[in-house]
């Protein structure tokens, strides 16, 4: 839900990166957070378990610019992707006003990557969302792999409304920056006819 | 998008700000801040300067979260108060109106009963504050009353990209 403060002259928007455990939504953050000027985004801050997996969430605020004198501000949040954390996949959901989902391009994990998706529509549907109604990207994740499955299939498994979408490599940044501009586009024109213009 | 976003005005945070200034005077504290339930930064007070804010709201909302699905799970609505102590400092958090986060950090210069005193008197205060908001922020949309995003332009939304 997005805050916009008239006094400070900002406006606040939460993305959250979905996805399957391990398909690199940690590393789409870690790699905006290592490329970001310094002023422009503050700390980014990772509740991991010991072995690095994210137990709760990862957290990372960026500032994008102005729009009519109002300052842009994205908090960016990625969920647990592994299924036992469902509890906090829910609460990190609230409130949301823009989703990528990061699939995971090898072929063994195109299950995980449909139940990851079916899991967020439901998600959505609990806090009564639509997902067709949320602005969303896709991110083909892991493409440099040599068992990556063929991109139409993933489009046809993943995206058969044709929804913008993107392939990466979140470990070398190719689409990263790509798929959060994508999706802040599409959170701030959703405002915009929110707004009735 | 879901539902309509949090709008606030300047009034609206002159008022929470005086309130949140006054808590600070009232219970001894080193800082109080006032967070929405999305982990939003609304306003701030005391004398917690080069305090990571951005990152303290993020982690009491995402705490609150936490705590509202445990409680949950035991059949509560929710778990409103939360008090952390440290060896220095101490953090008091209440969920207000279901929606508003007070966070007040305090040392041994104040006490948990005049913290949890002060802050109840605040929430009532705030809690009135924010149903206005709230009102307020309805009223407008069902109006269709200009935002900043009636106005903007895709060039605009593009010209942020650019650089």
């Amino acid at each position: 839900m997005s805050f916009i403060n008239y006094s400070s002259r900002e406006i606040n928007c939460k993305i959250v990166y979905y996805g399957p455990g391990l398909c690199g939504k940690t590393t789409n953050l870690q790699w905006i957070y290592s490329k970001t000027n310094p002023d422009l985004k503050g700390k980014m801050i990772s509740l991991a378990t010991e072995t690095e997996r994210t137990l709760f969430f990862d957290f990372l605020p960026l500032a994008l610019g102005e729009i009519r004198g109002f300052k842009t501000r994205f908090h960016l949040y990625t969920v647990p992707g592994q299924v036992f954390y469902d509890a906090s996949r829910k609460l990190i959901l609230k409130g949301v006003d823009g989703v990528v989902f990061v699939a995971d391009s090898q072929i063994e994990r195109m299950e995980a990557n449909v139940e990851s998706l079916d899991n967020l529509k439901l998600n959505l549907a609990d806090q009564g969302a639509k997902l067709e109604e949320t602005p969303f990207v896709i991110q083909y994740n892991k493409r440099d792999l040599p068992n990556a499955a063929p991109l139409d299939e993933m489009k046809q498994l993943l995206n058969s409304s044709g929804l913008p979408d993107f392939e990466a490599c979140a470990t070398d940044g190719r689409g990263v920056f790509e798929t959060l501009k994508a999706v802040a586009r599409s959170v701030l024109r959703d405002l915009k006819q929110m707004s009735g213009s | 998008m879901h539902g309509n976003g949090l709008v606030i005005y300047d009034e609206d945070i002159r008022r929470i700000q005086a309130v949140v200034e006054r808590l600070v005077r009232d219970a001894n504290a080193k800082g109080v801040f006032v967070v929405d339930r999305n982990g939003q930064l609304i306003s701030e007070a005391g004398e917690m300067r080069g305090l990571d804010t951005t990152s303290l709201a993020s982690l009491t909302a995402g705490c609150i979260a936490a705590t509202g699905g445990l409680a949950k799970l035991v059949g509560e609505e929710d778990f409103p108060v939360h008090f952390h102590q440290g060896q220095r400092d101490n953090l008091h958090i209440t969920l207000v109106a279901k929606r508003i986060i007070l966070v007040v950090i305090f040392d041994d210069r104040s006490s948990l009963g005049l913290v949890r005193l002060r802050v109840k008197k605040v929430g009532v205060e705030l809690a009135k504050v924010f149903e206005e908001v709230q009102k307020k922020s309805e009223q407008e949309a069902a109006s269709g009353a200009a935002t900043p995003f009636s106005e903007i332009t895709d060039d605009d939304i593009d010209n942020l990209f650019s650089a």
